[in-house]
């Protein structure tokens, strides 16, 4: 089959009208070219995408408190609440699927630098936490350590501040850890500073957080046992949506909220979110294949139909093979290697050129800086490999119309054919 | 050799159909030399075609050295004319981008011999036509006899029972065709068995036997003194 006598033959065939074998050549090439620049594009897009989810765990829901909209059990509408740390232990006692529940409190922004050392002050966001956010959040500790839970339970004064914030107040000699800056008038020590797992966007506003242990920040700002926002981590292997109800319901139930109100309770699934996005992934993907296919599709027309111009062509040559004694199926075999062999090396020479594209594409990337959404187009081998399997059965394909007809032309018909 | 018993062959033609071959009984021997003559439609090359399994026959039966011809598939006839058979046509029907030699070694790649092997053995055959130096030439590039030989020459590469000839001659003037008739003649002297399709009354006198076919049936068929053609060359 695969003897070198049939791969002379068919260089020869291939090769005895260079022009046209080109020309088809050029359709098939052109559709798996747009095929691979889609599929890459797409795959930029979605890696884009994906590092604004980097480091983030994707299973999560974060929880917060709206004015309320209906009146229930003697208290009015448009009433402002918080939740409580009790809320905390129901929602764990309620529904053990959670792994995690970060409660939270946060200094607003207020007008005027709220955080103070020495001579440098500035403006930040500041949160009270419990350790765990560190796995919620696309931050790591760069520097010194993350607050833990003998700093909860003991109330240290202690803050991570982020890298943005140490560039603030701190010159570059100067030692952070150990230091103090004063946060809304009390004053912390600096344990530790924190850096973003990503460095996509952010700008002015990243790595300019403050954390701090969620009782020290309760204590020193009045917060008594309010929680103001929560962020709350599903299992592995449970889908935190399957839980929102449950949860939305157990902290309603106990902060008193109107079961049909639907504005108190504010959230924001992460987790659908992400698969939202997961689903527009896979959209492109479709969108890729299809058109690309479809572009390919008619390159295949066209190698068919150059192949049924040569069949008539050679249809005396056949003949004269068949009089000789060439068995019907050798003849086959050879129309459809011809057939596969033009269309793989046609999209060969389209795949090389697609990645040229996208090695340029990725090049110019490298040049230009991070664009906003777009990052690192590319193809993976099971693409490429599945495009040359999509090749190799387009070409059995186009082959297969032309083969058939070659040897459905009786030997002596074929003869008296000039 | 070659045995035929009551054969009848017709043509659909539209509604009505056309009986060509109206009780053919013929048989010919090894080592024979038999020229087929009739006037066009007379059902010479319908004979011909039959005898050389590219066409079906409708009835009566048809012995090739022993073997019955009947109900082929495109697979076994294919292999039976690679293997029986050796062709020789009017208008040469060499493969006109592939050199002398690869035509000749052609029936032989089918035959699955080995590249080497055919090689030799084609070029065995080149020389027994006297084309050897021009083994690499491509059809192209010979004369009409040259290209006659060759495909003489492919006809024996496969070592056939018999050679089949369809107006070997009629693309060619007098003098080649007195040297491919010559070239034929030797060949039957080797103790091959040669059937030559033709009209032409001279080239039918350098075979050993004569069959007239006319509308269909065989009209005569009487064995002649050979004219050698070497004495015209």
């Amino acid at each position: 089959m695969f003897s070198r006598d049939r791969w002379k033959e068919i260089l020869e065939v291939l090769s005895s009208n260079t022009l046209r074998t080109l020309a088809t050549a050029f359709g098939v090439g052109w559709g798996i070219f747009i095929l691979i620049i889609l599929l890459a594009a797409g795959k930029g897009l979605e890696n884009g995408i994906r590092l604004n989810f980097n480091g983030v765990a994707t299973n999560t829901m974060f929880l917060w408190t709206q004015p309320t909209t209906l009146a229930f059990e003697g208290l009015p509408e448009n009433r402002r609440f918080n939740y409580k740390l009790e809320d905390v232990d129901l929602l764990r006692q309620n529904i053990p699927e959670l792994r995690i529940i970060s409660p939270r409190n946060s200094l607003r922004n207020s007008v005027g630098d709220n955080v103070i050392r020495g001579t440098e002050s500035g403006n930040y966001r500041v949160f009270g936490d419990y350790p765990e956010i560190i796995e919620q959040r696309p931050i790591y500790v760069s520097k010194g350590r993350f607050f833990n839970h003998n700093d909860i339970s003991e109330r240290r004064k202690v803050v991570v501040i982020g890298d943005g914030i140490r560039k603030d107040l701190f010159r570059a000699d100067e030692a952070v850890l150990g230091s103090y800056i004063v946060v809304s008038g009390v004053n912390f020590m600096v344990i530790g500073t924190y850096k973003e797992k990503t460095s996509n966007g952010g700008g002015e506003n990243s790595e300019r957080e403050i954390y701090m242990p969620f009782t020290s920040f309760s204590q020193a700002y009045n917060r008594a046992d309010n929680v103001g926002w929560m962020a709350l981590t599903a299992e592995d292997g449970t889908s935190i949506s399957t839980l929102t109800e449950a949860i939305i319901n157990t902290v309603k139930q106990s902060r008193k909220i109107h079961p049909n109100d639907k504005r108190a309770i504010g959230y924001f699934d992460l987790f659908e979110e992400y698969n939202r996005v997961e689903s527009l992934f896979g959209a492109l993907r479709f969108v890729a294949y299809f058109v690309g296919i479809l572009v390919l599709l008619s390159g295949i027309i066209g190698v068919s139909n150059i192949m049924l111009i040569v069949i008539k062509e050679r249809t005396k040559e056949i003949g004269i093979r068949r009089a000789l004694g060439e068995d019907p199926w050798s003849i086959k075999l050879q129309i459809l290697m011809e057939s596969i062999f033009l269309t793989i090396i046609s999209g060969m020479v389209g795949i090389i050129f697609g990645a040229l594209v996208i090695f340029g594409v990725n090049t110019l990337l490298d040049v230009v800086g991070p664009v906003d959404m777009f990052l690192n187009p590319s193809v993976s081998l099971g693409v490429v490999l599945s495009a040359l399997a999509i090749l190799i059965i387009s070409g059995l394909l186009a082959g297969f119309i032309p083969a058939n007809k070659a040897i459905k032309v009786r030997p002596i018909e074929a003869l008296r054919t000039e | 050799m070659i045995e035929i018993k009551d054969l009848h062959k017709s043509y659909k033609m539209g509604s009505n159909s056309l009986h060509v071959l109206k009780g053919i009984n013929f048989s010919v021997e090894e080592g024979e030399l038999v020229a087929i003559m009739g006037s066009s439609g007379s059902g010479k090359s319908t004979l011909l075609n039959i005898l050389g399994m590219l066409d079906e026959l409708d009835e009566g039966s048809y012995d090739l050295d022993g073997v019955p011809i009947k109900n082929l598939n495109e697979t076994k006839a294919a292999n039976y004319r690679n293997k029986f058979l050796g062709f020789i046509f009017q208008s040469f029907n060499l493969i006109n981008y592939k050199s002398a030699m690869e035509n000749v070694a052609l029936p032989l790649y089918y035959q699955k011999v080995s590249r080497k092997e055919r090689q030799e053995k084609a070029l065995k055959y080149l020389e027994q036509v006297g084309l050897k130096e021009w083994a690499g030439h491509l059809p192209s590039e010979l004369s009409g006899g040259q290209k006659q030989r060759v495909a003489i020459a492919r006809a024996l590469a496969a070592e056939p029972k018999v050679l089949l000839a369809d107006e070997p001659t009629g693309a060619l003037d007098s003098k080649t065709s007195y040297e491919v008739m010559d070239l034929i003649q030797k060949i039957n002297d080797e103790g091959n068995t040669i059937l030559i399709v033709t009209h032409e009354p001279d080239i039918a006198d350098m075979c050993k036997r004569i069959v007239h076919l006319k509308d269909g049936i065989i009209l005569e068929d009487k064995k002649v003194n050979q004219v050698r053609a070497s004495q015209y060359v």
